[in-house]
């Protein structure tokens, strides 16, 4: 059961993620986007993190994918985008990625995957190691995302006319 | 059960995915969901670690980078809307006022 809902799973996720690849909208690349997503939290279900899972749902999905709907929208583009003119740079960066594909495989390979457990880690586990080892860590995200949201909100900002 | 493999195959595949968007797409908007279609892979090879080793540290880091990603896509897309109000357009080819 497990693994058939993994290849599902992961099936809809590569295929989301070439549907974004392919569409030229990019409404459409962000909703194929929040469908890839959505299926990597299910997997991430499948690996015992359900708080990841939950988390990955409702902050990519959910609040940064709609974050990116909406400045498409803002921007509305009358023509769409065209991909890459020039065939060579596909081939090329295909080619390229292909060579990182390899070594990556390779890479994988070598390094110890370990046994895979059962059992999965709750929310409560996290939370006593957000709260004791990474309290600094976590203390320094809280001021970086004020100081993104100050930083977003300046940046768009309309500049008033003297 | 699944083996880490599976997940990890999954990861490298996702990640190359990500790495062919971004070079083939050609407006800001779509290389940056490239951007955070390689965040994602790197967060299921830390999770598939996480559960293999037993290791629950790894899903604090995932925490953390999910964290980072929201911020970092705040910035981005401000930028990319700051870019443009003063260009009037988003590809890539069109932005070249730095090229030397």
């Amino acid at each position: 059961m497990a693994i058939f809902l993994f290849f599902l799973l992961s099936t809809v996720c590569v295929g989301a993620v070439l549907g974004m690849i392919l569409s030229k909208n990019q409404a459409y690349s962000a909703l194929f986007l929040v469908l890839a997503f959505v299926c990597l939290g299910g997997l991430f279900g499948l690996l015992g993190a359900p708080f990841m899972a939950v988390v990955q749902i409702i902050i990519y999905a959910g609040a940064i994918m709609v974050l990116f709907i909406f400045v498409i929208m803002m921007i509305n583009l009358r023509e769409g985008i065209s991909r890459e003119k020039k065939k060579w740079t596909i081939a090329l960066s295909v080619v390229l990625a292909l060579v990182l594909l390899l070594e990556l495989v390779l890479a994988a390979k070598g390094a110890s995957l370990g046994q895979s457990p059962e059992g999965s880690v709750s929310p409560k586990e996290i939370g006593q190691l957000l709260f004791t080892k990474y309290l600094y860590p976590f203390e320094i995200t809280s001021v970086l995302i004020i100081a993104a949201l100050v930083g977003a909100i300046v940046l768009v900002k309309k500049r008033e006319k003297e | 059960m699944i083996p880490a493999s599976y997940f990890f195959l999954l990861s490298i595949i996702l990640f190359v995915l990500g790495i062919i968007a971004f070079f083939v797409k050609r407006d800001l908007i779509t290389q940056f969901m490239a951007v955070e279609i390689m965040l994602n892979a790197a967060n299921l090879a830390f999770i598939a670690l996480a559960k293999s080793h037993r290791f629950v540290d790894a899903q604090v880091i995932v925490f953390f980078i999910i964290t980072v990603a929201a911020a970092e896509a705040a910035i981005g897309l401000a930028i990319i809307l700051l870019i443009f109000r003063q260009k009037k357009s988003i590809k890539t080819e069109e932005i070249s006022s730095m090229k030397g």
